[in-house]
């Protein structure tokens, strides 16, 4: 057993509101530099919908992540040999079109703009080339289009579901959509990492974070591929890559990450996982159907007194072993069995977890005819707007049963809580559904309470950072990690 | 004196600046050492300009650097005029797939607007030099046939007696082959250019790559071994910081 600490996540879906505060807190400290305006190492996509970039989830296009090959995985599109095969061009490096060309507009047009019979107006121009353009896409161009033809149809995830089941979901009646809001997963077997042929990306031992050194990347641009999220980004005017840093600067002196700390929704959770290094391998390699279980069962309990001797030999701190167990992320993901990984089938082992959105389930139709009158006040999660074959394709690689199972219990604390809060609710109809998932009113409510109550300590429970170790916090950090976003030491120019 | 100028003092100077400037920039200005792709904001040309370019060149560079070390193996290897003809119509051509390659770059840098948003002035050099360099090379291998066999008899002595600092230029000098000699001397200047301009990118040709593990995991200090060791000043810097 090799333990290690690993900083994760859990996003809350039923509770974000699609505000995008977290990309534009992002954005305003990480990304808002020449080369970097299209980046959004935050972004929120809306879904069903093709995201950013474009159909990002389609690997037959990007190529992106780890397939199974035996009993280990291999680089969909980088690695050694098909890296440094096709270093000087990478036929699947996605372009600035793929996510969109930003541009400003000329405000000083407005008041410059000689008297006449029209209405002065500031055009569109674009911040690469300077020029006037014509707007194609931008930033959450497809935001809330949950029903569109053009992004929502388009969805990768349908091809999972039949023509039949596909038309019935875009019913008008029972037309829905959820946000989806992303960050790097600082995942657990990051292809970013291995996809680097210079060795630039590299997962830090102590907390997981995963980091570029801007330093040595040379732009051989193999991580923008093999990264299956999207979400290493090429910074197309330093000639170097970049990507979320988890706000490591500020987690290191007790912080939220930004996008956590802004979140208007709350519906972001940060704490420690400790973990079996010696196990992602096998988890990386398991079936698709049991991908799910293969990675949660590789985090350890931090209750377990072999696990925490296991930490202290391999030099974890009894801090952090202290945040592993108050980590609100242990719980959604372990005990409640509540979160799900985004994508398992990418095999990268992702950090951040998902808890699905239970989205409207009262009404249904019956022989074309529109029935917002149910028996109960929900009905069964089966009745979900959203099929429960299109969550299992974006959360459990097509396990449909995972799914199924999460929403009941999601359910079957709503149903528990109504009951204690308005009281309406026959205590049969709560118990059945309580029983079902194996659920007592005391777990119950502490989902509750961390669900809709929890402050902001409760939320982010974060590993104290040990200044006498860490050399990033007794140097300058520019200095000694060559990493991206603290201003540039060096003009941040294209080679010389 | 022009001769002694350009064969002699030209490639030392050359020299020079490429060993001290590109190990100064390596070290020093580690940030700017990179190959400033510009596949994200143009893909499409750039498979049919580097493509060619870069493999023709890899050839071409290896070819040269096996004349060099092993010029016997080279006119053995020729001692049949089939076999001679096979060397010189492949290596030419590789030479052809070069110029293709650049041509086409060069059309990208001047047709996509992105990507002369993101052309230096450096790079305008890079792209002169490049296309002195392969119709010299070209010429010479049009024009002096067959320049695998008198390579050795001539450019090989020449070449060695600059890397043993005992310079011999008489050979060299007498040659009645302009392009010859142009070949000659942009290809040192190509050399000095090397930590100025984006050439740096091929010196940091990632070979460890294809030994590293994949995973690369980095502690800012090895608690482990400082935890469970006697001595307190255990642990050393990780050399990715
Ligand atoms: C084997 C070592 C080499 C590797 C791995 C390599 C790799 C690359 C890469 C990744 C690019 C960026 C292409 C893009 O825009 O995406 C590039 C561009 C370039 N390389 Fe190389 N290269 C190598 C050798 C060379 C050599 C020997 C030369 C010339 C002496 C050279 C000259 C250039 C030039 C001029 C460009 C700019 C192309 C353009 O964007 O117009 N490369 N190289
Ligand atoms: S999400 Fe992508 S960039 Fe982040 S660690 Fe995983 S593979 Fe790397
Ligand atoms: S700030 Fe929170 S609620 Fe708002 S979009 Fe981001 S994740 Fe959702």
């Amino acid at each position: 057993m090799d333990v290690r600490s690993q900083v994760s996540m859990v996003f809350h879906l039923d509770k974000c509101i699609g505000c995008h505060t977290c990309s534009i807190a992002c954005k305003n400290i990480w990304t808002d530099r020449k080369g970097a305006e299209y980046m959004w190492w935050n972004n929120v996509e809306t879904k069903p919908g093709t995201g950013y970039p474009t159909k990002w989830e389609n690997q037959d296009i990007y190529k992106g992540g780890w397939e199974k090959n035996g009993d280990s995985v291999s680089l969909k599109g980088a690695g050694k040999f098909k890296g440094l095969k096709n270093i000087f061009h990478n036929p699947h490096l996605p372009v600035l079109d793929d996510y969109y060309e930003p541009w400003t507009y000329k405000y000083q047009d407005l008041f410059t703009a000689p008297e006449g019979d029209d209405q002065p107006t500031a055009r569109p121009v674009s911040l690469v080339t300077g020029e006037h353009m014509d707007i194609q896409a931008g930033p959450n161009w497809d935001d809330d289009m949950g029903g569109s033809v053009d992004y929502a149809r388009q969805d990768v995830n349908l091809d999972k579901l039949t023509p039949a089941e596909q038309e019935a979901m875009f019913q008008l009646e029972r037309m829905t959509f959820h946000y989806l809001p992303r960050i790097c997963n600082h995942c657990l077997n990051p292809a970013c990492v291995a996809s680097c042929p210079s060795g630039a990306l590299y997962k830090r031992g102590e907390d997981g974070i995963v980091l570029i050194n801007q330093e040595r990347c040379r732009a051989w641009r193999m991580c923008v591929t093999a990264c299956p999220y999207k979400k290493s980004y090429y910074n197309w005017n330093t000639g170097k890559s970049e990507k979320c840093v988890l706000c490591y600067p500020r987690l290191e002196s007790g912080q939220a990450p930004a996008c956590f700390h802004s979140c208007v929704g709350r519906i972001r959770y940060l704490g420690v996982m400790l973990y079996d290094a010696d196990r992602i391998e096998a988890a990386a390699s398991a079936p698709d159907d049991q991908l799910v279980n293969a990675q949660l069962d590789i985090y350890l309990d931090p209750f377990d007194p072999e696990v925490i001797k296991q930490a202290r030999l391999n030099g974890v701190a009894d801090s952090t072993i202290t945040a592993a167990q108050n980590s609100p992320v242990y719980k959604f993901v372990k005990i409640w069995k509540l979160a799900l990984p985004l994508h398992p089938e990418f095999r990268t082992l992702p950090n951040l977890f998902y808890v699905p959105a239970l989205l409207p389930t009262m009404a249904n139709v019956a022989n074309g005819v529109y029935n917002s009158t149910s028996k109960s006040l929900w009905n069964g999660v089966e009745s979900n707007r959203l099929p429960m074959k299109y969550l299992a394709s974006l959360f459990t690689a097509g396990n449909t049963g995972k799914v199924v199972e999460v929403m009941k219990r999601l359910m079957a604390v709503r149903l528990h809580r109504r009951g204690v809060t308005v009281g309406d609710l026959s205590s049969a109809e709560i118990s059945v559904a309580m029983n079902e998932v194996h659920m007592d009113a005391d777990t119950a409510d502490a989902i509750f309470r961390l669900t809709a109550l929890a402050t902001f300590d409760e939320r982010f429970v974060i590993p104290p950072a040990h200044r006498e170790e860490s050399i990033e916090m007794l140097e300058n950090t520019a200095d000694v990690k060559g990493n991206t976003g603290f201003g540039f030491k060096e003009k941040p120019a294209r080679g010389l | 004196m022009t001769n002694y100028l350009l064969f002699v003092a030209l490639p030392y100077a050359s020299l020079a600046i490429f060993l001290v400037g590109s190990i100064y920039r390596y070290l020093n200005r580690g940030f700017s050492v990179s190959s400033v792709s510009s596949q994200f904001l143009e893909g499409r040309k750039l498979f049919w300009g580097s493509q060619p370019f870069h493999w023709g060149l890899f050839v071409l560079f290896f070819g040269h650097l096996i004349a060099f070390l092993f010029p016997r193996a080279i006119i053995a290897w020729n001692g049949q005029p089939v076999r001679l003809l096979i060397l010189e119509i492949a290596a030419f051509s590789f030479g052809l797939c070069a110029l293709l390659g650049v041509v086409l770059l060069i059309n990208r840098r001047l047709t996509s607007r992105r990507v002369q948003i993101v052309t230096s002035k450096m790079d305008v050099v890079v792209y002169l030099i490049l296309l002195t360099q392969i119709i010299s090379g070209l010429l010479v291998a049009y024009h002096n046939r067959w320049g695998s066999s008198w390579f050795a008899a001539f450019l090989t002595p020449y070449l060695r007696s600059i890397f043993v600092l005992d310079p011999q230029i008489d050979a060299i000098a007498s040659v009645n082959s302009l392009s010859l000699k142009v070949h000659i001397i942009s290809a040192f200047s190509l050399v000095g250019l090397i930590p100025f301009t984006r050439f740096i990118h091929f010196l940091v040709y990632p070979v460890d790559y294809l030994w590293r593990s994949y995973q690369q995991v980095i502690w800012n200090w090895p608690r482990k071994h400082i935890r469970t060791s006697r001595s307190h000043s255990e642990g050393h810097k990780s050399l990715n910081n």
